[in-house]
């Protein structure tokens, strides 16, 4: 029970880093990025590909995956979002993004091939105790990373003038770019920090997880309930959720089984949604014309 | 005549703005009602909630003699209530003619809509006969999407028409559009008023409201703090305090 | 006109359609035959709610995955012969389809339209999952539903027929319903859902209802493909990539139009099986697939029936003018009422 609290918590920071680039892409661009789920992959087999290969550390390995994804998003909001029209906004860019996924898809099976990676380091294998629990080392730093990711992005959102725009651009695209923001780089910039946060992301789930590219679909899936269960555009809410959820996840797993809690993860949206249709954290429509 | 129409004690709050605070209005039977006031001073909210798009926090609306408050749009749409909205709504996707016969279904059940075409021959007669009164035939097949704003203004009027309702709330009917259309509404709302149709209106046209409308009330701070026919309305000292003064600022915005 | 040629085009195809085993019956050819089938029925099924109503539901393989266990469990309990009898169980599995997207509905239907696409994807996992932990679904192991004991290379042909009969009576029902009061709420609600309840539709029970029949069709197309391929799986039967190709169909033909994911399934599906036989990995299956998705979301984004009638409207007026400059002889009127007479038509046939 407490192992699934502590587990919960921990690797809910983790979701909560990737889910918070989803949510703040929303926010601003009112895209669903469905790509999340592979980028985060695609962050995973990058750290593993430096790890073997070059052998640099997996934490260090983040100088050049973070940049990387970040280059990768800005690629793909030129090439691809930038040109989708306003009307059907939000579904054509789930599909478009969902393009982009089975790309991605696609090249990590011919690169890598089907098999499951895991990630290795020492901080992996070593277990250090915690309030009576053995925790792989990773998974506090793991936590910690992402706090600091997550403060990091705190910190630009609310502490300087880019951050100001992306906000105003959350608030209303139109006033936005009517008081001087250039909503669309603020866009394509958001879109990039938004994909960057998956390579940190993916660095720890595929420390803590064993993984293939198919794995992106059960990540995404994820992802997605926790950004609207938080509320679709509340990054709040979606640090609140993935705790929450993760927690609820693990503590089901330890009391009961593994298979029904990952039942139970999709069945507590399914629950709150038809009580609460704007998600735990979402602000409600706004005021009628 | 009977009043039709009856808002008592009305309040409702949008977080700490309280956009009514214990709103009353009568509206009698063939009348047109008109409703001015200062930006902000909850006339659309009022729409709102007599139609029922917004709940309030208190007090009470009947229509016919009927209460009617906290029931649904599509309820008090049924019981012949039809309103326009400030910036139209129409179904740009949808033809014309389509958008005039999303409305005729008040009389039957659901289920049989799925049994028959999307319109009878009446009700197709009935909508060309609309159009044409709105002066629309011309664009009967044409995607709603191309029309022009005061068009679309034209459009979700006659679409409101054809379920007949006894009374049409009107919000901002003449706002942004070129003054021939205006007066082409002025005559369709007087010639619809002289067939039996309730009007209440919200306009910042000052010129609109006082030569159209048989009683004027006029809000403030979420209250309707006086009404009376157009002359008094115009003489009245706590009107001229509260918006006539700014009604050069009101045009402006409109 | 439009309308009158595009009729005619597809009774040409449908009668080809029917007689493909008869013209070409090579097993491999006809296999692909009844994938093309089924997908041609889904794709309409997802249009007929999604592309109707504008709630874009990724989660249709619900529907795909139910209708192919029910005929699967329902096929062992009643320990039915495998034999042609087995089709019969094809509506009912639809039918059991149709149930589940009631409770289905009555959650998803009640959020906001992007909430929508996220909740129906949520949905869709909590079934696969079922799939896999409910002992009567046979868990990872799958259910293998009675083989019937054809020989030869006739063995697809009653699958071939019963998905085809599946595919017309697809087709008269969203015909009928993009005629109907109900079709034109629909497409009310999509355009602007609270504004078409204000005017006293009945929102929740017509999406519900659409929802509903689209679950229905998309069910019967599951049941077929249980019983074709003879063995159920939850990774297959409810396939994540299933959702989003009915919609890329959709939108590859012209989400919101009769046609569309008719000629879309009809186009992809040949293709997407031609090549899962060709490169079994499938990982270049998944490039191309993406690749064809962009392509058709950039450059077409309303699809291909709309953007043809575009390319028919603009060759037309572009050699009514020509004509005009080459045969200034020509009395005027003529030109001018071949000119008149051909646009309008074109424009309306549009639409």
């Amino acid at each position: 029970m407490l192992l699934g609290i502590i587990d919960g918590i921990l690797t809910g920071g983790v979701y909560a880093l990737m889910a918070s680039g989803l949510t703040l892409i929303f926010g601003v661009m009112e895209v669903i990025s469905v790509a999340q789920g592979i980028f985060v992959i695609l962050g995973a087999y990058l750290s593993y590909s430096l790890e073997a290969h070059f052998g640099i550390d997996l934490f260090l390995g983040l100088f050049i995956t973070i940049p990387a994804l970040f280059i990768v998003g800005i690629a793909v909001e030129w090439a691809f979002l930038r040109r989708l029209k306003a009307q059907e906004r939000i579904a054509m860019s789930i599909l478009v993004t969902y393009a982009v996924f089975l790309i991605i898809e696609g090249v990590l099976n011919i690169v890598y091939g089907t098999n499951y990676f895991a990630l290795h380091a020492w901080y992996v294998t070593q277990s250090v105790e915690l309030f009576g629990v053995y925790l792989s080392y990773i998974y506090i730093f793991g936590f910690l990373l992402a706090a600091g990711l997550l403060a990091a992005l705190y910190v630009v959102l609310y502490r300087t003038r880019f951050g100001a725009s992306v906000r105003a651009a959350m608030q209303d695209r139109t006033a936005a770019s009517l008081v001087g923001v250039d909503v669309r780089r603020v866009s394509t910039i958001t879109f990039g920090i938004g994909t960057a946060v998956t390579a940190a992301g993916g660095m720890i789930y595929g420390a803590t997880n064993s993984f293939n590219a198919n794995s992106a679909e059960d990540l995404i899936s994820r992802l997605l309930v926790i950004v609207v269960l938080g509320g679709l555009g509340s990054i709040g809410g979606a640090l609140a959720a993935a705790v929450l959820m993760l927690v609820i996840e693990d503590v089901v797993a330890v009391v009961w089984s593994p298979d029904w809690a990952t039942v139970i993860f999709f069945l507590a949206l399914v629950a709150v949604l038809s009580i609460r249709p704007v998600g735990l954290f979402g602000r409600q429509a706004a005021r009628a014309q | 005549m009977t009043e039709l129409l009856v808002v008592d004690g009305v309040s409702k709050a949008f977080g700490g703005v309280q956009a009514l605070s214990g709103c009353s209005l009568t509206l009698s039977e063939g009348s047109i009602g008109g409703l001015i006031g200062p930006n902000g001073s909850g006339k659309t909210t009022l729409f709102n909630v007599i139609t029922g798009y917004v709940r309030a926090d208190s007090g009470q609306v009947s229509f016919k003699g009927k209460q009617v408050t906290g029931a649904k749009p599509d309820q008090i749409f049924g019981l012949g209530l039809g309103r326009t909205f400030q910036l139209t709504r129409i179904f740009s996707r949808l033809t014309v003619l389509e958008n005039m016969l999303v409305a005729t279904q008040q009389q039957e059940s659901w289920l049989r809509s799925v049994a028959r075409g999307s319109a009878s021959a009446a009700e197709h007669e009935r909508a060309m006969e609309l159009l044409a009164f709105v002066g629309l035939t011309r664009l009967a097949e044409s995607q709603a999407g191309i029309l022009s704003y005061g068009q679309r203004k034209l459009l979700e009027l006659a679409y409101v028409l054809i379920s007949d309702p006894a009374v049409i709330l009107l919000d901002e009917p003449a706002g942004g559009i070129n003054p021939t259309l205006i007066e082409e509404i002025r005559s369709r709302i007087i010639e619809l008023n002289k067939s039996g149709t309730t009007f209440l209106i919200v306009e910042h046209n000052m010129e609109f409201v006082m030569g159209l409308c048989d009683k004027v009330t006029v809000m403030d701070m979420g209250c309707a703090i006086v009404s009376g026919p157009p002359a008094e309305i115009r003489a009245d000292a706590r009107v001229l305090d509260a918006y006539l003064g700014s009604v050069e600022e009101a045009d402006d915005d409109a | 006109m439009v309308r009158r040629i595009g009729i005619g085009v597809w009774s040409v195809i449908f009668v080809l359609l029917a007689l493909v085993p008869v013209i070409e019956g090579n097993p491999t050819f006809t296999s692909i035959g009844v994938f093309t089938l089924i997908f041609m029925s889904s794709a309409s099924a997802w249009n007929g709610f999604s592309g109707y109503s504008g709630y874009i539901s990724l989660g249709n393989g619900v529907f795909y995955g139910t209708g192919a266990y029910a005929l699967t469990v329902i096929a062992l309990d009643a320990h039915m012969a495998p034999s042609g009898d087995i089709f019969w169980l094809v509506p009912l599995a639809g039918l059991i389809a149709a149930i589940i997207a009631v409770p289905f509905g009555f959650i998803a239907l009640r959020v906001r339209r992007h909430t929508f696409v996220v909740i129906t994807i949520a949905i869709f996992f909590v079934f696969q999952l079922l799939a896999y932990n409910f002992s009567f679904t046979g868990g990872s192991a799958g259910l293998l539903p009675p083989t019937p004991n054809w020989v030869g290379n006739t063995y697809n042909d009653p699958f071939y027929y019963v998905a085809f009969a599946v595919l017309v009576f697809t087709v008269l029902l969203f015909w009928g319903i993009r005629r109907s009061r109900f079709g034109l709420h629909l497409l009310a609600i999509r355009d602007d859902e609270d504004r078409a309840r204000g005017l006293g539709v009945k929102v929740l029970r017509i999406k519900m209802l659409g929802f509903v029949l689209s679950a229905f069709v998309t069910g019967m197309g599951g049941a077929i493909f249980a019983f074709f391929i003879g063995q159920v799986y939850p990774q297959y039967a409810f396939d994540p990539v299933f959702g989003i190709t009915v919609a890329l169909m959709t939108f590859f033909g012209g989400i919101g139009t009769i046609s569309g994911p008719l000629l879309g399934a009809l186009l992809l599906e040949p293709i997407e099986q031609y090549l899962t036989i060709q490169y079994s990995v499938g990982s270049l299956y998944l490039i191309i697939y993406g690749a064809l998705f962009l392509l058709v979301i950039l450059f077409m984004p309303r699809g291909l029936v709309p953007t043809i009638g575009d390319w028919r409207r603009f060759v037309r007026v572009h050699l009514a003018q020509r004509r005009e400059k080459v045969l200034p002889a020509k009395g005027d009127a003529v030109v001018g009422d071949d000119v008149a007479g051909d646009v309008p038509a074109v424009t309306t046939g549009m639409q």
